[in-house]
């Protein structure tokens, strides 16, 4: 049966400022067809999107529905021509039901509880949805936010489904169970566009890839006639390496001794509870987990960075001599000469200062050098230099402000001032997250070389595959509690993906 | 329904990064628009705005006994902008100047009547001279007074994380009570006065070109701002703050610290200010000696962008303005407010034009034409 074309977008360009986001770009999508969007980050997939669903107007081009020129002008018009987008962060009132953030929104709907939950019951049987439409968003799992997006969506009539990076929040089994469903929509005549980066899921769940680089349209193909090396050549435009080095460390020796790390936050509620685990020289520990899971508190405690109810953190010096780091301030750990660096997730709220350049922000780490008043600017300028060639930041000049630098070039700052304060402990937080594929593994090759040098470095990450392929041992996090520690040269996704979720199911 | 009209009339679109060159002309042409648009209010009490407007300047710089009173307006503004800069540089939003100029006047006041028989000259200056000696601790005294009363809401913001913008406010209210009541109580002249006695010559400051030298005190400080924002570790400690509270706390600072220390400096700075008005123009105290120097600073510190040099030019803008309006009034029968409505419509244009410097509009069917202010 051939498809019938639903969207078609004709030479849609859109700038902010300088940056072409799109560039000329023709797309077309059909109904009863999974089209999955490939692309680096910052290729320009959501901004595209984004105008599908009236959030951005184009600067230039057209789109077609059946045939007829349309305007998009808002996100309620796009759902006047059948066009529902669900995005990256969802966009729920935490103190309502599903039910009522369904209907949320509908004035010309009589407000009838009853009614819309029958309702709902029914799109979610249709599709295969597991939810209960009087529960509270704030009682639900990440995916079950996501379910009540996507019902939203289907409440409201749409036939064209746009998910953004709907898998980045999701365990391998949640991700399963989308699919499924996923599937059940496009049997049903839905037109479905998932916005995505990883291969793998592009490579199971959909018909055909559409793949964006730098803001234009390289082309799109038939899933079945491609493979995950063909398309990120397409992606990235060349050829590229998808294997990670993983060299073995002659003699690993215990670096930093966690026991029974308790934390709470303010409302009392634990954050991490009785975490246990031993980082050692020459070892990358992955930490997983499902996102919100205690990883930022336990970097954070570590670093002095949050307040600790019990526990010890202890830094092994040479010939085995420990200190205690627990309850001391950030300052104070750098004043006992331990040589640990941090790459937190917040990278320009807490790694760096957004509105100063390379300089300014190299002082971070070394302002209070020097005797007397004055900053001594001379060394950091040196280190900003010294960074800007070997990591090739692209950057007007040491002092241009970081903050209008793009993704993977921020990074490549924090991540180079933190290696060249010779640390270590180096702490990573999401250390590749909204980076292009080259930068990422730019980013592997500097967190191996720190492992090789003797460095006991954490790794804190999302991506499974990534994981696996970099780390040594893998610590998997479930709601604050150490699910378990792997090796992960034996261990499995499967395996991993059932230890992040291993505490919520037992509870229900 | 056509098609056309479905298309947006006007939209926004982010702007590409601008140079900073234009950026500048950009904001400097504001004024003048802001001129522009205040002869409307010129017009509308009757009088022709080019007149109105050399008037103002006329009667602000034409003569030197008027610019010595302009400048006299001016040092104040300029004084207290300075103290204003740091902490908005660090978006601890201080409006409680107007409570520190207060405080720190009250206490230069109080050494000012009863210490100036008791503190000797210094020994080689002759008779009938300023007492050097005095006005040193009287300096010192309204400064430290000033930072204290600074530092009471950076306390209250460091540990229990007050909102310092209620608090400063609230401050000036209590330190403007304190000298009323003491107006009409204990520092008291003539009973049944309601005045403080006038301060005896000695505890006046001197003059140096026929103004008081507050001006030099406060154009030395402008250079020290510029300096300590720019090139100290505590000025870095501050735009680290200002930029991310955790930023700053990932570094090793100590937050509270920092915001209690800068406080203290922006209240002394202040205080200092209100000692030059109650030793340098007024020769008196009383409840309203700060005259809104406190707010009107804020528009001072916000129009120059911080910057210390740019500050010397707005506030003798504003104290341009504020002169002419009152020679204004007198000539032309335009009421002097005429000055605070220009300089509201000042601070409009200025922001508008940092509008301008982001966004552009861009009208339907004309992708080429841009508008911009």
């Amino acid at each position: 049966m051939e498809n019938k074309c639903a969207i078609e977008m004709k030479g849609i360009t859109k700038r902010f400022g300088k940056v072409v986001a799109n560039d000329s770009i023709d797309l077309s999508i059909y109904s009863g067809e999974i089209l999955a969007l490939l692309g680096e980050n910052g290729s320009g997939k959501t901004t595209l999107m984004n105008m599908l669903s009236g959030i951005y107007q184009p600067d230039e081009g057209k789109i077609f529905k059946d045939g007829q020129e349309i305007y998009i002008r808002s996100p309620r018009e796009a759902y006047q021509y059948g066009i529902g987008m669900i995005h990256q962060h969802y966009k729920l009132v935490e103190v309502f039901t599903a039910a009522q953030n369904v209907i949320l929104g509908l004035d010309d709907e009589k407000l009838d509880l009853a009614k819309t939950e029958g309702k709902v019951k029914e799109i979610a049987s249709r599709y295969g949805f597991d939810i209960d439409p009087s529960m509270k968003v704030y009682d639900m799992s990440v995916s079950q936010k996501q379910t009540v997006e996507i019902i939203k969506v289907l409440y409201r009539g749409a036939s064209i489904l746009v998910l953004d990076e709907p898998t980045a929040v999701l365990t391998p089994q949640e991700t399963q169970k989308l699919f499924r469903i996923l599937k059940n929509m496009r049997e049903d005549g839905k037109a479905i566009i998932i916005i995505t980066h990883k291969l793998n899921e592009v490579m199971e769940v959909s018909d055909k890839v559409a793949v964006l680089r730098k803001g234009r349209y390289v082309g799109t193909v038939e899933t079945r006639n491609t493979n995950p090396q063909a398309l990120t050549d397409m992606m990235v435009g060349h050829a590229v390496m998808l294997n990670i080095d993983r060299p073995k460390y002659e003699k690993p020796e215990e670096k930093l001794i966690v026991e029974h790390l308790t934390v709470l936050d303010q409302e009392g509620v634990k954050r991490l509870d009785d975490v246990s685990f031993t980082a050692k020289t020459g070892e990358i520990l992955g930490i997983a987990g499902i996102s919100g899971s205690g990883q930022k508190e336990l970097l954070e405690a570590i670093t002095g960075l949050y307040p600790i109810k019990n526990g010890s953190i202890r830094f092994v010096r040479e010939k085995g001599k420990e200190v205690e780091l627990m309850g001391l301030p950030p300052k104070r750990i750098r004043q006992e000469g331990v040589g640990m660096a941090f790459v937190p997730e917040d990278r320009l709220g807490m790694g760096l200062v957004g509105s100063m350049g390379m300089t300014g922000n190299m002082l971070l780490r070394s302002w209070r050098k020097g005797k007397g008043l004055l900053v001594e600017k001379k060394e950091p300028e040196e280190l900003a230099k010294k960074i800007w060639e070997e990591l090739e930041v692209v950057t007007p000049g040491t002092n241009y402000p970081v903050r209008r630098l793009s993704g993977g070039n921020v990074q490549k700052v924090l991540v180079g001032r933190e290696i060249a304060s010779q640390p270590e402990v180096l702490l990573t937080a999401y250390a590749v997250r909204g980076l292009d594929i080259n930068t990422s593994y730019t980013i592997y090759n500097l967190l191996t070389e720190e492992k090789m040098k003797g460095v006991a470095v954490v790794y804190v990450g999302e991506d499974l595959d990534v994981l696996l392929e970099l780390s040594d041992r893998i610590l998997v996090l479930c709601g604050g509690q150490v699910a378990g520690i792997v090796d992960a040269r034996s261990a499995t996704k499967e395996e991993i993906g059932l230890m992040m979720t291993q505490f919520v199911t037992k509870e229900e | 329904m056509s098609q056309e009209k479905r298309i947006p009339f006007v939209r926004l679109a982010k702007r590409a990064e601008m140079d900073r060159k234009k950026v500048w002309l950009i904001r400097i042409s504001s004024i003048f628009v802001a001129f522009i648009l205040g002869s409307i209010p010129m017009m509308l009490t009757g009088s022709n705005p080019i007149e109105a407007y050399s008037v103002i300047i006329s009667g602000s710089l034409s003569r030197p006994v008027y610019i010595r009173q302009t400048v006299k307006i001016a040092i104040p503004l300029l004084g207290c902008a300075l103290a204003i800069a740091p902490c908005f540089k660090m978006r601890f939003w201080n409006i409680g100047a107007e409570g520190q100029i207060t405080m720190g006047a009250m206490v230069s006041t109080y050494f000012a009547l009863f210490f100036v028989k008791k503190v000797p000259n210094l020994p080689f200056l002759p008779d009938g001279s300023p007492n050097v000696t005095l006005l040193l601790i009287m300096l010192v005294s309204g400064a430290v007074a000033g930072g204290i009363w600074g530092l009471i809401p950076a306390f209250f913001k460091a540990k229990w994380n007050t909102n310092e913008t209620l608090f400063t406010l609230m401050m000036n209210y209590i330190a403007i009570g304190i000298v009323a009541w003491l107006q009409g109580g204990p520092w008291e002249g003539r009973k049944g006065s309601q005045l403080i006695p006038m301060f005896d010559k000695s505890a006046r400051l001197p003059d140096v070109f026929g103004v008081n030298c507050g001006w030099i005190i406060v154009l030395v400080l402008v250079v020290l701002m510029y300096i300590y924002m720019s090139r100290t570790k505590q000025g870095y400690e501050i735009a680290v703050i200002g930029d991310s509270v955790n930023t700053a706390r990932y570094a090793g600072m100590n937050v509270g610290y920092i915001i209690m220390r800068t406080m203290f400096i922006s209240g002394a700075i202040s205080g200092l200010v209100g000692f030059l008005i109650v030793s340098g123009s007024n020769y008196t105290l009383y409840s309203g000696v700060a005259n809104n120097v406190g707010f009107t600073a804020i528009t001072v510190a916000w129009l120059s962008q911080l910057n210390s040099f740019a500050m010397i030019i707005i506030s003798m803008i504003l104290a341009v303005l504020d002169k002419g309006a009152n020679t204004l009034q007198t000539r032309m029968g335009v009421p002097a407010s005429i000055a605070d409505i220009i300089t509201g419509i000042l601070l409009f244009a200025m922001l508008s034009s940092e509008f301008f410097i982001n966004y552009k509009l861009v009208f339907r069917r004309s992708d080429k034409k841009e508008v911009s202010a």
